[in-house]
């Protein structure tokens, strides 16, 4: 199973999400964002934490223009995996992959600290390793981690069962609790807690690593 | 010639940093501030003859996230 992780000027999540995905057995590239295209054949694309381009703008939104992130594009449409976390799920939303946008924590504070999250569904590829309405203590460390939908957007996200994660005390703001969420086809998850901090005993807490040991798996065996 | 953007947040989304600023006027002894909304402004120097569908367009894909921000142009 390939992996490629991608890496802008600020990204600082790109080696941890790298080794929680070694971990989990998958092979994996660390691609620069000038590179136009992907390596051949790769199953998942990771993108990481971090200030991509210093938060300039708006987070994630001078990313999602970037070259490499034109293929990310292509990848996606083409019903390949994609994960992001923190900055990458940003910038998710800012390439249209994932609806909404992530607006600055309600209290204005960055939050960096360990939360629980209800997994909301366990019908994907990513969250199949936990039982719907399990709780996991997975790491927060954010500025802009308020997630706004509109309600016909969270109406046709309830519907498509397309929430992945909730906050179990809302720490930013987020509308409906949001912490995590899915494409219409499932292949796509955006999150803004950091399950590749939470993957390794050596962090403190293990409970990220489902996500990854059952991605991979599931990848390597398609 | 330039063009100058405002981007706002949208009416109906919240804007922690505006509530922020009104609190702080109010401990300053403003009275009667009932809203402050935080935006910001971008100063474009274009090519003369740019158009304004062009700025627009340049709001569309970068300058501005729809979702949450609407935008103003106005250009000299």
């Amino acid at each position: 199973m390939k992996a490629a992780v991608l890496q802008f000027p600020g990204s600082n999540c790109d080696r941890d999400m790298a080794v929680a995905l070694r971990q989990a057995g998958a092979d994996v590239t660390v691609v620069w964002h000038k590179d136009n295209g992907l390596p051949d054949g790769v199953d998942l694309v990771a993108v990481p934490g971090g200030f991509s381009f210093g938060d300039y703008l708006r987070c994630g939104a001078i990313a999602a223009n970037s070259p490499i992130c034109k293929a990310l594009v292509a990848h996606a449409e083409r019903g390949g995996y994609v994960l992001g976390v923190c900055n990458g799920f940003q910038v998710l939303t800012e390439t249209g992959l994932l609806p909404g946008a992530l607006m600055r924590n309600m209290n204005l504070k960055y939050i960096c600290k360990s939360v629980e999250l209800k997994v909301e569904t366990a019908e994907s590829a990513f969250t199949e390793g936990y039982g719907a309405g399990d709780v996991i203590t997975v790491p927060i460390a954010h500025h802009d981690g308020n997630y706004f939908a509109d309600e016909a957007t969270l109406a046709s996200l309830r519907d498509a069962d397309g929430i992945a994660f909730t906050y179990l005390d809302n720490p930013n703001g987020s509308v409906a609790d949001i912490a995590g969420i899915l494409s219409e086809n499932r292949r796509v998850l955006g999150m803004m807690p950091h399950p590749e901090r939470a993957a390794d005993p050596a962090q403190g807490g293990t409970d990220g690593a489902a996500l990854f040991r059952t991605l991979v798996g599931q990848l390597a065996n398609a | 010639m330039k063009a100058k953007v405002t981007v706002m947040l949208k009416q109906g989304v919240l804007d922690p940093q505006g509530e922020a600023v009104r609190h702080a006027l109010g401990a300053l002894g403003f009275d009667g501030v009932e809203g402050v909304r935080q935006g910001k402004v971008i100063e474009l120097d274009l090519a003369d003859g740019t158009s304004e569908a062009t700025v627009t367009e340049m709001c569309e894909k970068l300058l501005a996230n729809t979702v949450i921000e609407s935008y103003r142009i106005e250009i000299d």
